[in-house]
């Protein structure tokens, strides 16, 4: 069970690149990395998950505590390449109402 | 004589016999004398400091002050080997004491959140809850009311172990201390999802399924916190649906409304529920899929509710080669004929 986990800063935008599974093992790891990086002011977060083969509701729990954090610095959130059993994840549990899960790249968008 | 000295006279023994015929059953003693030490704690810089005496004494003239003295760098060695040991006497006493409260608490949990299902001549109700670790994240509680209406609530909190099971007992309690007239679907769900938002941790979250079966009317309503659908079984037809529910997760957004749905239920129809821990089922050729899970439910479908649900399961832990990895909960509630 592995995971990889990729942060780029681009100018103002955390781009985070996640990739192997996210379970309760893997979990920990992802939230120690990427949770520090949502207590910023203004910050702008990009995770994709397009590599991802695996999550499980903890791996859920852990983009929940992103959002919940990003959205008290007032930042954006966001999360692309979602495979259709995640989105399925996203949907079932009405986090597709309220986290912008569109599958399209930044700057592809309007 | 104290177990030290008996120690040093056995070495000493051993220690001669070796020297004497460089025999396998002196080694061999010498084996077991260091599982006697290590049951009363000896330290191992102990038996080095014994094995250098005995030999200054064994062999005053060749063992010079040189040879002692070497001892000393040895001896200082086996000192951090023995803190460690003894550390590692500690771990292992905590992680003991550390499994007999997991124990007690899986108990008292057990107790804590205890359900019975209800007896009614219309209906028949199955339902199994097993753990994937020894405490169990999913949850179900059967309530009958006074006007002749049995409500269920199914809920998996996210995150496994002592902290979900934690969680649980609370919205338990929460939901136990609601008044009967706000016991609707969706006031459930909307009060709970308050309580929720104010006292967990940032990344956990609870999932929740509440219906309420009217008996008189045989009608379903429910409302739904982003749980895992729950499945409709049409006797008439004898196809599945999926029950249609959207709401988000409890304790996300302090304000959340949730929608009330309704079902008819007619005879021999099944409402099936579930927690994630059934669609997420894995096996070596990837997760079952809904059909794999529908085509089990059709082949116990002649059986009564706790015969499904508890072959369901067996079949299902099968396919999983018996080791599960998640809290796995199937509930089935279907009018009699």
């Amino acid at each position: 069970m592995n995971i990889n986990i990729d942060v780029n800063h681009n100018q103002n935008i955390t781009e985070v690149t996640v990739g192997g599974e996210i379970d309760v093992y893997t979990a920990p790891e992802l939230k120690k990395e990427l949770i520090p990086l949502s207590e910023k002011d203004n910050v702008e977060m990009i995770v994709d998950l397009s590599g991802v083969s695996y999550m499980d509701s903890t791996g859920l729990g852990v983009f929940v505590g992103l959002f919940k954090n990003v959205r008290a610095h007032d930042g954006q959130f966001k999360i692309i390449g979602l495979s259709s059993r995640l989105k399925r994840l996203f949907e079932i549990t009405g986090l597709a109402d309220i986290i912008d899960i569109s599958t399209k790249m930044e700057g592809e968008k309007k | 004589m104290d177990f030290r000295q008996k120690l040093e006279s056995k070495y000493r023994e051993i220690l001669t016999n070796y020297l004497a015929d460089r025999s396998e059953q002196a080694l061999y003693q010498g084996q077991k004398l260091s599982r006697n030490a290590i049951e009363r704690n000896i330290p191992p810089e102990e038996i080095v400091s014994i094995h250098r005496n005995i030999m200054a004494e064994m062999f005053p003239e060749k063992f010079n002050d040189r040879m002692q003295e070497s001892f000393d760098i040895l001896l200082e060695v086996m000192v951090a080997y023995g803190f460690a040991y003894r550390e590692h006497q500690n771990l292992k006493h905590i992680q003991q004491e550390l499994r007999t409260e997991m124990e007690i608490a899986a108990n008292v949990q057990k107790t804590l959140l205890g359900t019975e299902i209800p007896c009614k001549k219309d209906m028949d109700i199955g339902a199994i809850s097993v753990p994937a670790k020894h405490m169990n994240g999913d949850y179900f509680n059967f309530v009958e009311d006074e006007n002749n209406s049995v409500s269920i609530a199914i809920a998996d909190v996210i995150g496994k172990g002592l902290p979900a099971a934690l969680c649980m007992s609370m919205i338990k309690y929460a939901m136990d201390s609601l008044p009967e007239n706000r016991k609707t679907p969706t006031l459930v769900l909307e009060n709970l999802n308050r309580v929720v938002e104010q006292n967990v941790d940032l990344t956990m979250f609870i999932t929740m399924f509440y219906g309420t079966y009217h008996i008189d009317h045989h009608i379903f309503s429910y409302a739904s916190a982003g749980h895992e659908p729950g499945l409709f079984y049409h006797a008439e037809t004898q196809t599945f649906s999926e029950l249609p529910a959207k709401g988000l997760l409890l304790g996300i957004e302090k304000n959340t409304k949730y929608r009330k749905y309704e079902k008819e239920v007619m005879p021999g129809d099944m409402i099936i529920l579930m927690s994630d821990g059934v669609t997420e089922s894995r096996t070596k050729e990837g997760f079952i899929e809904r059909e794999e899970l529908l085509a089990l439910i059709e082949k116990n479908i002649h059986l009564k509710a706790q015969n499904i649900v508890q072959n369901v399961y067996k079949e299902l832990e099968k396919l999983q080669d018996f080791q599960l990895r998640d809290d796995f909960t199937l509930i089935i509630l279907r009018r009699n004929v």
